[in-house]
This record gives structure tokens, sequence and C-alpha cells, in this order.
């Protein structure tokens, strides 16, 4: 083979693989966004500062000395009862204002945490214990490290008990009835308000991991790392469709993909502005999202 | 009907408002300040003489702030107790988060409304450049210990610094790859938010080409705040560099040398100042650490007795804590500062400035600083090299 073609076929690999790493970490985030908004309708910003959240719970629970595979249910445990917390004393007294006041409440929340954090635990980035050593496998020129591994098996075991839990189970089936049509549920016996703060919980135990696996990945965390990541994950969520959990695994896919082949056969400054660019012309063109069915709505 | 459009117009709009908060504060805060008119006819009037300092004390750069500061108020503490002109010395420090914005909102508020009689600061070029131009709008001295772009000094005649400018930093480093390890091929890694990162890789890449070496005509740049520079790393691989220019801070440039050690890019990376923190060990971690080298304006090694004094002294005062470049530059800034007051003929604005950059051949920790016609200091730089357990040594570099 022509050698400027292997190195072609090297480098895209590498990218992809990167791609696939990051993007499985918007695919996180974003199921929660997902989720939240298939079932309450609101665009939760302040879910990014419950992957931060995460993030923090595992920096201190594995700096005082407890093992990766507790630190991660922990905090995923920990991220989800905030975001329980923060929906009933935020959200729920607002539910019925509209969509326009939740969604800027949402804002001052996450506002609210960045600053929170800055002053409790310090704006300056800390440096993430590594909990896990890193080992790089090398096919040819193409590299992969166990971390990204360990991104890859976790992110797809969580996906799979998504699917289990929200197809396969009678709560799943309440979160469904719920989000398809929230007064019939309440008249059927369902208690929509403990599915709302079930679909919570589990959307920010989703980011809670991320979080967890970041601070692996990237060895840093710091309280304003939820910012962008959180709006990465919304264009995620956007683009395949929001409220529909595959879609939102596939657009955090495909953004990370595209993230990372801008970054290695164009230039990285581009990065950001190609993530932003692809929410606008979504939301221009296809406003329902990649598996989305554009539906009429009735006045 | 509408109301689904409507709903996704706000959403664009509050996604553009924070993007805006975000992500465009690097740039623009010089302009926009520089049309609000800041007065401040005349320093206050009480029994004290009023230092400002702006620094980051949180934030991506928040070592810098702190090292500063313990040097500022080490100094203070050795040398600033005796009143100056019947006046005794008070400090006030503003955390700018390593912000330019912020940067510029310290600054006028030092300027309005505790009206000191000299500003000190910032680090980070980008930030100091936010602040300048209010300064020099006001007729207010602001004297920077570690800023050390171009264009910092240039905003007008009452900004000043007492550190060596990047035209330095990047000769040292271009003839440090060239001469010193004999590399040819430089690949530059520029971050794109940064005045300093921009200033400091256009010197390299003339010095390096003057001397005969060649630099990779790809551009190869991140932004502040990214984490994840694998793909940028492999394409830095592709284009087979022997030695990788990285004038960024130790944030990102911990990242990267993490990461390139795991894509299997084994050259050395330089770097100037900007890394001269313990955080960068920390982020780096141990692997990634080796074998690189940065220009900076102290070491902690230097067996000069007034250095080894200083390194005592700090850390009798800070915990143990080795003093890094920026503790050494804030130390001397601050001593610069007090010996111009003591010198100044009265404690007017324009006195003080003039005692300022009238520095000449001042004994100092880092070098003998003396201010030139740019107001700029002249003097020598130090090669360090990154261990696991911090900076040593390697060569010191005269101008």
């Amino acid at each position: 083979m022509d050698e400027n073609l292997t190195f072609f076929f090297y480098d895209l690999v590498t990218y992809l693989l990167n791609g696939l790493t990051q993007g499985s970490i918007y695919a996180l985030i974003a199921l929660g966004y997902t989720m939240v908004y298939g079932i309450i309708k609101l665009i939760n910003f302040a879910h990014g500062e419950f992957y931060m959240i995460g993030a923090f719970i595992g920096y201190f629970s594995i700096t005082s000395g407890m093992p990766f595979l507790i630190a991660l249910p922990l905090a995923m445990f920990g991220a989800g009862i905030i975001a329980v917390i923060v929906e009933k004393i935020v959200y729920r007294p607002i539910r019925h204002a509209g969509r326009i006041p939740a969604l800027i409440t949402a804002l001052g929340t996450s506002l609210f945490f960045q600053y929170f954090g800055q002053q409790t635990i310090g704006a300056d980035p800390k440096a993430f214990p590594q909990a896990i050593a890193v080992k790089t496998y090398q096919f040819g020129e193409i590299y992969i490290s166990n971390i990204q591994l360990i991104i890859f098996g976790s992110t797809f075991l969580l996906m799979v008990f998504l699917w289990w839990l929200v197809g396969h189970t009678k709560i799943g089936k309440a979160m469904r009835a719920t989000s398809f049509d929230k007064n019939a549920a309440e008249l059927m016996g369902i208690n929509t308000d403990r599915i709302i703060s079930f679909t919570f919980f589990v959307g920010s135990a989703f980011a809670g991991a991320a979080g967890v696996l970041v601070g692996l990945y990237y060895n840093t965390v710091e309280p304003m790392m939820g910012l962008i990541p959180g709006l990465k994950a919304f264009v995620a969520a956007v683009l395949g469709g929001i409220g529909i959990i595959p879609g939102a695994v596939l657009g955090g896919l495909v953004l990370g993909v595209a993230e990372n082949l801008v970054v290695g056969f164009w230039v990285s400054t581009y990065r950001d502005a190609i993530a932003f660019g692809i929410l606008i012309i979504i939301l221009l063109f296809k406003p329902a999202g990649l598996l989305g069915v554009n539906r009429k709505e009735k006045v | 009907m509408k109301v689904k459009k409507n709903f996704h117009l706000s959403i664009l709009t509050i996604l553009a408002s924070l993007l805006l908060f975000t992500g465009c504060n690097s740039k623009k805060e010089t302009g926009s300040s520089s049309s609000e008119e800041v007065t401040a006819n005349s320093p206050t009037s009480g029994n004290e003489i009023v230092i400002g300092a702006v620094f980051p004390m949180t934030g991506p750069i928040a070592t810098y702030g702190q090292e500063s500061v313990n040097g500022i108020k080490l100094a203070l503490k050795k040398y600033g107790i005796d009143k100056i002109k019947g006046k005794t010395i008070r400090l006030i420090v503003e955390d700018n988060k390593g912000e330019p914005t912020e940067s510029a909102n310290a600054v006028r508020k030092l300027i309005t409304i505790d009206k000191v009689h000299v500003v000190v600061g910032s680090v980070a070029s980008s930030n100091t450049l936010a602040g300048a131009p209010i300064a020099q709008k006001a007729g207010v001295p602001l004297m920077t210990p570690a800023s050390t772009n171009e264009k910092v000094t240039q905003t007008g005649n009452f900004i000043s610094r007492t550190c060596f400018t990047d035209n330095f930093q990047g000769v040292v480093m271009a003839k440090f790859a060239k001469e010193s390890l004999g590399k040819s091929k430089a690949a530059i890694i520029v971050d794109n938010a940064s005045d300093y990162s921009k200033g400091l890789s256009k010197v390299f890449k003339t010095e390096f080409e003057k001397m005969g070496g060649t630099i990779i005509d790809t551009e190869f740049t991140y932004t502040a705040k990214d984490t994840d520079f694998r793909s940028l790393l492999s394409k830095v691989k592709r284009t087979k560099p022997d030695v990788v220019f990285l004038p960024g801070y130790y944030t990102e440039a911990g990242l990267i040398l993490k990461q390139a050690k795991q894509m299997g890019l084994n050259v050395p990376f330089l770097g100037g100042d900007g890394w001269d923190s313990p955080k960068l060990q920390e982020l780096a971690g141990a692997e990634g650490v080796k074998g690189n080298y940065i220009s900076s304006h102290f070491s902690p090694d230097d067996q000069d007795p007034a250095v080894q004094t200083f390194v005592k002294e700090y850390k009798e005062n800070y915990g143990d804590q080795r003093p890094g470049a920026m503790a050494a530059l804030g130390y001397d800034g601050m001593l610069v500062i007090l010996d111009a007051l003591k010198r100044s003929e009265s404690l007017e604005y324009a006195a003080i400035n003039n005692a300022i950059i009238g520095t000449k051949g001042f004994k100092g920790i880092t070098g003998s600083i003396t201010i030139d016609e740019n107001r700029n200091a002249r003097k020598s730089a130090v090669v360090l090299k990154t261990l696991p357990e911090g900076m040593a040594f390697e060569q010191k570099v005269n101008p």
C-alpha cells in the first residue's frame, strides 16, 4: 500500500477512537438531558453541573483512599441525590409556571453550582488521582489506552442498563407513561412526582459517571468543567432528537467523532465552532433531530 | 403552534449569551475599557501609601497569583514596615481569577475606589493587557512583575515591568534547542487564547529559522481550558518533529505532556516561564514531565547567597514550600516599588512612575534589574530541566 494512504488510515482510526471516547462522554451526559426533557419538557441547563459534582465526589473519594470501583458508584449516587434535591426545591415549585421560567431557573442553578464550587473548593484545576494505571496498547501506529477501553465499556454497560430499565421494568413503563401524558398517568395511579424524581436521579447519576470517567481520562477536575461539556451534550441531545434516548447516544457519538476529525484534518480552533454550528443547522433544517419525527402540535 | 419555534429561538439566544460570557472574554476588554472615563485625580491622601495588587488567586493559573502575592508579602514584611515619607504601607490584593475581564474590573476598582498610589500586576500577559489601558488613561503607574509579552509596556508610559520580555525568552529557547540540544526540526503548539503564547511562538520561529532550523509549517493550536489533545498530538507526531515548542501555561501544558507520552510522541518539549509551577508535575505525571526544558526567571537551586536567604525565608513563612519563579518575581517587584517610593520626589502618580522607570542596577534575587527606555527590564534568564521532583537548574543565559 502507498505510504501516505497507510498513514491516512492510521490517522483516521486514531481520530475515530479519540472521537468515540469523547463521544461516549457526551452521550452519557446527553442521556440525562434527554430523559429530563422527555419527561417534563425542561432543558436542564444545570445538568453539566451534576457531571462536575460527580467528578468531584470521585476525586474526593479516590484521594481519601477508596478504590475506583467504589468511587464510581458513589459518585453516581451522590450526583443523583443532589439532582433529586435540586428538582424538589428548585424545579418542582415552578413546574406549572411554563417552560421559559424553568429554563431561566435552570441557568441560575447552573451558575450557583459553578460559583459555589469555586468558592468552596477553589477554582484551580485539581489533578485527578491515577486510580488505574494507564496502559497503552499499540497496533501499528494506532494507540489505545486501557482508560479508553474502560470508558467504552462503562458507557456500553450503562446504556444497556438504561435500555432494560426504560423498556423492561415497571418503573420504566411508568416513566414512559408519564412522558406520554402526565395527567393520564396520574389518573392511572402513577405517582408522577416520584417518577420525575427518579428520572432526575438516573439522568444525573449517568452524568456523575461521566464526570469520574473524564477525571480518569484527562486527570483534571475543576468547578467550571461542566459548562462546555454540558453545552456540547445539549447539542448532542438536540442532534439526536431531544427526548429520544437512542438519539442522545447517536448524537453524542456523532459530535465526538466530528470534533476530532475537525481537529485532526483541519484546525483545532474550529472545534467548538463546528459543534455549535451543527446545533444551528439541525435547529434550522431538522428541528426534531436525526431520529425525531416532525409532529404538528395541536393548539 | 408558534410556541415551538419561539422556544427554539430562545434556546439559541440563551446559548449565544452563555458563549459570550465564557468564550469572548479574552480579547475585547481592552477596547471597551478604553472608551470609558476612568477618573483618578490623585491618590488617597490619608497617612497611608496604598499599593494595589491584581493577581489570579483562583482559576487556571492560581498558583502564579498565590506565589506572586506570597513574594510580595514577604518583601513587605521584611522591608515595608518602616514608614516611607511619614506614611505606612498598605497592600490591597484583588483576585482576577486569571481572566482579562476580571483584571480590567480589578484595576478600575483599585484606581477609582481605593485610590491606590501604584498598581502591581498581573501575571499572564492577556490579563495585564486588559488592565493596563485603564491605568494608563488614569495616569496611575502600573508595574507588572511577571508579564512578558512585548505589547504590555507598549500600552503607554505609565506601564512598566521588572521581568524580561518574550523577545529575550524566545531567543533563549531557540538557541537552547538548536545549540544545546542539537535539534533542527521543531513543531510549535500555540494557545490561541493567549497573547503570551502567540508572542513567544513568533519570536521562537524567527530565531530558530535564523539559526538554520526548520519550523513545521502546519498550524497546531489549542484554546485555554481544552482537555483533549490526543488528535492534535497525533497530527503533530505525523509531521515528525525532533523537538516541540509549547509556549503555554502549566494547566494545559501538563495535560499535553501526559497525553503526548501516551501517544508515543517521545521528543523533548520546550516551554517558557508559563510552565514554571509545581502543578505541572502533578498534572503531567512523572513519565510525562521527564526530559523537557523551560526558560524561566529564577531557580531556587541558584547558589547565590541572596537567593538562598530568600529561599530559606520563604520556606519559613509559607510552610516549607520551595519558591517558584513567580514568588521571586513578586518579591523583586515589590522591592523595586519600595525603592522607587523612597527615591520619588513626591507621592504624586507621575513622580512615583518616574522613580519606577528610573530604576538602574537594582540588585534583586532574579538578577540585576535595570529598566530601559521601553520600560522593560534587562536581566538574565535560566534554563531549567523539568523532573518529576521539580525543576532543576540547567544553565544561565545573560542578555
